[in-house]
This record gives C-alpha cells, sequence and structure tokens, in this order.
C-alpha cells in the first residue's frame, strides 16, 4: 500500500514515525522482506560529508553611513576576493575563491592554506571577519572605501548556495605516470601507488534515490548542521550513464543544487579544506531524507556497498586530457576495505569523503524526524530523470576569428 | 630489551662529531636512524629509533647528556588534532608505518604516536591540517 508525503507527516507530527537511516535498513528490510518493511518504515535517512567547490554563499550587509556601492567595486573578507557585480551591499563568496598574493601553485605544490571556504567555515562559527571594500561612489552611494568588522549575526541575510553538491557517485582516482601528482582527488602517488575515490556510498543521498523518484525542488534536508532544500539539479547533472540491473549510476552522474541559512548552520558541518597543489574548498554536510512511499522506493534505499561500483580513472593522463576511458570497476566494499586491484596491482585506497560523518549526518536526520522537528516536504517538481533527454556536453570550442 | 624513539638536538660544536658511531661501539645499542638535518645555524636534529639493554640505553643516553645532545620522546613534536580529523581516511594508504590507521567497521580514523616515525607523509596529503609535525 502506498504511502503520502502528507500521511508521513503526520506520524512525524505525533511522534510516531518510524525512521532508520540508510546504512539500517540494508539488514532490516532483508530480514523483514520489502512488502513488511515499506509498509512499516516511513523514513531513510541519507548523509554525505565531502568536499564539494561549487559551493558559496551570498550576503547582504547592510547599509553604511553614508552610503557605498559595493557593486562594481572591490570587496575582500579577509582578504578573499568577493564577486560584487550586484546591487549596493549584496555580494557573492566562493569556496576556491582565493587573496590576491596567495602563491597559488608558483611554489608548487602550493598549499592553499586559506580561503573563501575558510571564511564561510569561519562566519559560521560566529568569529569576526574583516570587510575591506573600494568603489567607484555616485551621488546616491557616495563612499569609496569602507573597512569594518563584520560577523553573521550582523548581516542581514546569510545563504550557503551550492550549485552542484551530493554528487551521484564519483570516480576513483589513480596515477598511472611517474611522478606524483597534485588534483582535487587529493595527492596521487605515481604508478599506481595508491586510489582516492569520494561518497558515502550506501549512504549516500542520490544512491538511495537513483532515479530521483522523491527528491527534486523544494525538498527539505540537513544542510550544513541547519535547515536546507533542494534548489533543483545541480550543473554537470547526467542522468542518462551506464547503470547496474538496479539502476545505480556506475560513474559520476546526478547532481544536486542546495541552499540554506547559513546562520542556522554549524563550523562542524562546513569546513574550509586544502588539496595541496590543487586549491580551497568547501566540505558540506548533506543529509536527505527519502519518503517510503511504496516497495519500489525502500528497494532503492536497500543499496549496498557491493552494488555502488565506481570507475577507476588515471588522473595524469586521462582526466586531464579529457579522454574518456575507465581503467575497471570497483565497487564501495572493496574501497572501503582498503584494497583494490587495478591493471593487476594491489593498490591501497583512502576515501576523501568521510563515511564516519556521512553516518552521523544520517543520524542526526533521523532524530530530527522521530522528535517531530523535522517534516517532510513534497517537491515542487522532481529533477530530471533518464527520460529527460539530458546531453552532458564538453565545450565546443571556437577560435575568435579577428577583425 | 628496550626500543625508544627519540629526537636529539645537537649544538652546532658537536655536528661534526661521530656520535652516533660512540653510541653503537660504545654502548651496544642499535641505532635507525629515521630523519636527519642540519639548520643553517649548523644545529643538528635526529629522529631515531634505539634498541638495547636498559642499563645500556641509559648509559648511552647520560653520555650524550653530558657532553650537551637534548633529549626528547619523539611523541612530544607529533601531533594529530583531532577536533580537525574528519575521519576521510586521505592519510590511511600514504602512512607507511600505520601510526594513521582506521577502524573498517566504523571507518573511524585514530592515531597511535608510537608509531610515528615522523616521516611528514601525512601532512601534504591531510586537507583539514589535522596532522601537524614540529620537526
Amino acid at each position: 500500500m502506498a504511502k503520502t508525503i502528507e500521511e508521513i507527516n503526520e506520524k512525524i507530527k505525533k511522534g510516531k514515525a518510524v525512521v532508520f537511516t540508510a546504512e539500517e535498513i540494508i539488514d532490516y528490510a532483508a530480514e523483514k522482506g520489502v512488502k513488511k518493511a515499506a509498509q512499516e518504515v516511513d523514513v531513510v535517512t541519507t548523509g554525505t560529508f565531502g568536499p564539494m567547490c561549487s559551493s558559496g554563499a551570498y550576503f547582504n550587509i547592510g547599509h553604511s553611513k553614508p552610503r557605498i556601492k559595493l557593486g562594481g567595486g572591490k570587496t575582500y573578507l579577509n582578504d578573499i576576493p568577493v564577486y560584487t557585480g550586484f546591487a549596493a551591499v549584496d555580494f557573492f563568496l566562493g569556496a576556491t575563491a582565493m587573496s590576491e598574493d596567495d602563491p597559488r601553485n608558483k611554489i608548487y605544490p602550493g598549499k592553499f592554506s586559506y580561503g573563501g571556504a575558510y571564511v564561510i567555515e569561519e562566519l559560521v562559527a560566529g568569529k569576526d571577519i574583516k570587510l575591506t571594500a573600494t568603489a567607484y561612489g555616485t551621488d546616491c552611494y557616495p563612499r569609496k572605501t569602507l573597512e569594518t568588522y563584520i560577523s553573521l549575526k550582523d548581516m542581514n541575510e546569510a545563504v550557503l548556495f551550492n550549485m552542484r553538491n551530493a554528487y551521484q557517485n564519483y570516480n576513483v582516482a589513480v596515477n598511472l605516470s611517474d611522478r606524483v601528482i597534485y588534483t582535487y582527488m587529493g595527492v596521487i602517488q605515481p604508478k599506481l601507488g595508491n586510489a582516492n575515490y569520494c561518497s558515502a556510498g550506501q549512504l549516500s543521498p542520490l544512491l538511495n534515490d537513483p532515479y530521483y523518484k522523491t527528491i527534486g525542488i523544494g525538498t527539505r534536508i540537513f544542510l550544513g548542521g541547519g535547515v536546507g532544500y533542494v534548489v533543483g539539479n545541480g550543473t554537470q547533472h547526467n542522468p542518462n550513464v551506464k547503470r547496474t540491473e538496479k539502476g545505480v549510476p556506475k560513474m559520476t552522474a546526478g547532481t544536486l543544487a542546495v541552499t540554506g541559512d547559513l546562520k542556522m548552520m554549524s563550523p562542524k558541518w562546513l569546513r574550509g579544506t586544502s588539496f595541496t597543489g590543487y586549491g580551497v574548498t568547501l566540505t558540506v554536510g548533506i543529509g536527505i531524507p527519502i519518503p517510503i512511499l511504496d516497495e519500489e522506493v525502500l528497494q532503492y534505499t536497500m543499496v549496498n556497498d557491493e552494488e555502488i561500483w565506481a570507475q577507476v580513472v588515471d588522473y595524469s593522463e586521462s582526466y586531464p586530457q579529457c579522454i574518456a576511458g575507465s581503467l575497471g570497476e570497483v565497487n564501495y566494499k572493496q574501497l572501503k576495505a582498503g584494497k583494490i586491484t587495478v591493471q593487476g596491482k594491489e593498490v591501497l585506497t583512502s576515501g576523501l569523503s568521510s563515511y564516519l560523518r556521512a553516518r552521523e549526518i544520517a543520524q542526526i536526520l533521523k532524530e530530527w524526524i522521530e522528535a517531530g522537528k523535522f517534516l517532510l516536504t513534497k517537491p515542487v517538481e522532481l529533477i530530471p530523470s533518464i527520460n529527460s533527454g539530458i546531453v552532458f556536453k564538453p565545450l565546443k570550442e571556437r577560435p575568435i576569428k579577428k577583425k | 630489551m628496550q626500543k625508544k624513539r627519540v629526537v636529539f638536538n645537537y649544538p652546532s660544536h658537536l655536528v661534526d662529531q661521530p656520535v652516533i658511531s660512540k653510541m653503537i661501539k660504545d654502548f651496544d645499542l642499535v641505532v635507525n636512524i629515521l630523519r636527519a638535518r642540519i639548520t643553517p645555524k649548523e644545529e643538528g636534529r635526529l629522529v631515531l629509533e634505539i634498541t638495547g639493554k636498559k642499563s645500556s640505553l641509559d648509559a648511552g643516553f647520560k653520555y650524550l647528556s653530558e657532553i650537551g645532545v637534548e633529549i626528547q620522546p619523539l611523541a612530544q613534536d607529533v601531533k594529530w588534532h583531532e577536533d580537525r580529523c574528519t575521519h576521510c581516511t586521505a592519510c590511511i594508504s600514504i602512512c607507511p608505518t600505520k601510526a594513521l590507521d582506521v577502524k573498517r567497521a566504523h571507518m573511524e580514523v585514530s592515531f597511535n604516536r608510537d608509531k610515528c616515525i615522523a616521516c611528514e607523509l601525512c601532512l601534504p596529503v591531510c586537507p583539514y591540517q589535522a596532522m601537524e609535525i614540529l620537526f
């Protein structure tokens, strides 16, 4: 018998909802049987805590006296430049932004020890941040310079906005070359010295709803320790990839754009992150509740690490040169056990997405729902699935003609 | 037999003396040099693992103190900031001695300072600056 979101919410309000994490449901549903478990269980909670560069936040800091128009000028938070191409006191801070005098990779490999993501973490931690700005001045906004401390509580709005997050599966990075490489997948040792993966596997949100049957625009989620919402599909959302019989993508596929009030978030779940030789990024905690509407939805949440396969990709040549090709497939049970075999060689594995923290997020979300503090939402529209006709396009470069 | 991981700090006037050789020949100690460095001010810093009878170790360390070598346990120089660690496991495949290890059942990372040889391989690998080595 199918359930509706409204029915599940009624149970949540009464403190009677039956909630399992995506890890707990695997054994429970296998034992009870799909039919019975689908009747009993109302919600399955997922979680992920991994680095995602396409993260950022926008702010409105309130008007100074006399007024200044930051738009069109230059504004910095702790020397990190923000994007000001808006009105007077709105701006956007990107996770990977760094100060203009950061040496970057001039001294290779660069450390990238500070950047936009760290400013976000510090703001959320309640710290004072130094704002410096210059503007061109207008009749209505005469001021040309501004230097002040600001903190999150002083701002009108502070909103996390991630245009791509919660990647449904990811590559396993290896290095076939004879030198160490420094990537967004971490430091990869030469000649298949190690393999880095980045997914919460069986706990990961979109791997538990592989065809996006419940997640869509307006889905209420755990975001950065607070409450957020799914804005829609993320950038590079690509549902049309190779999948297993059960529908689980065997490579990078769906993504989500998410947003939420930064003032409600916690620095534990939004962490500034530095990849040597690559750059700064933000590690974001996301947990998505999956309403168990019917047996089909439940069956998707029963996915386990052994059933989730990822492609092993060479990051010394194939990835940077955009050459398609995989060195083989491995599953998350193998990856989490610490060893995989690539081209006949045993390779040690490391994760970049914290499974321990993913489990903690799924558990927190479960507790919120059980306590009646977190109600589910019916999406305004589901995010595009395999029948959407989406094609993931590379950039087609066209030479610019000289006049 | 005892095994100790220690850091020796040499004053500049000792950097050209065969101190380790004396430790081996005169005090019958097994010495494994893990790291060695001479700073621009010509002070020396050695990280070693020393194995021997307790009496030999005591005598060897007494000799070192007398000639002016400062000795401290290696553990003091290596810090795992647990509050910064997210248990992502990025360090696990790189740590050569399993000082950084993961309990697979929970995917929880731990640090055993007794196994650490201060090789610093974990430093560029940790995205959260959870490891600090003051060497």
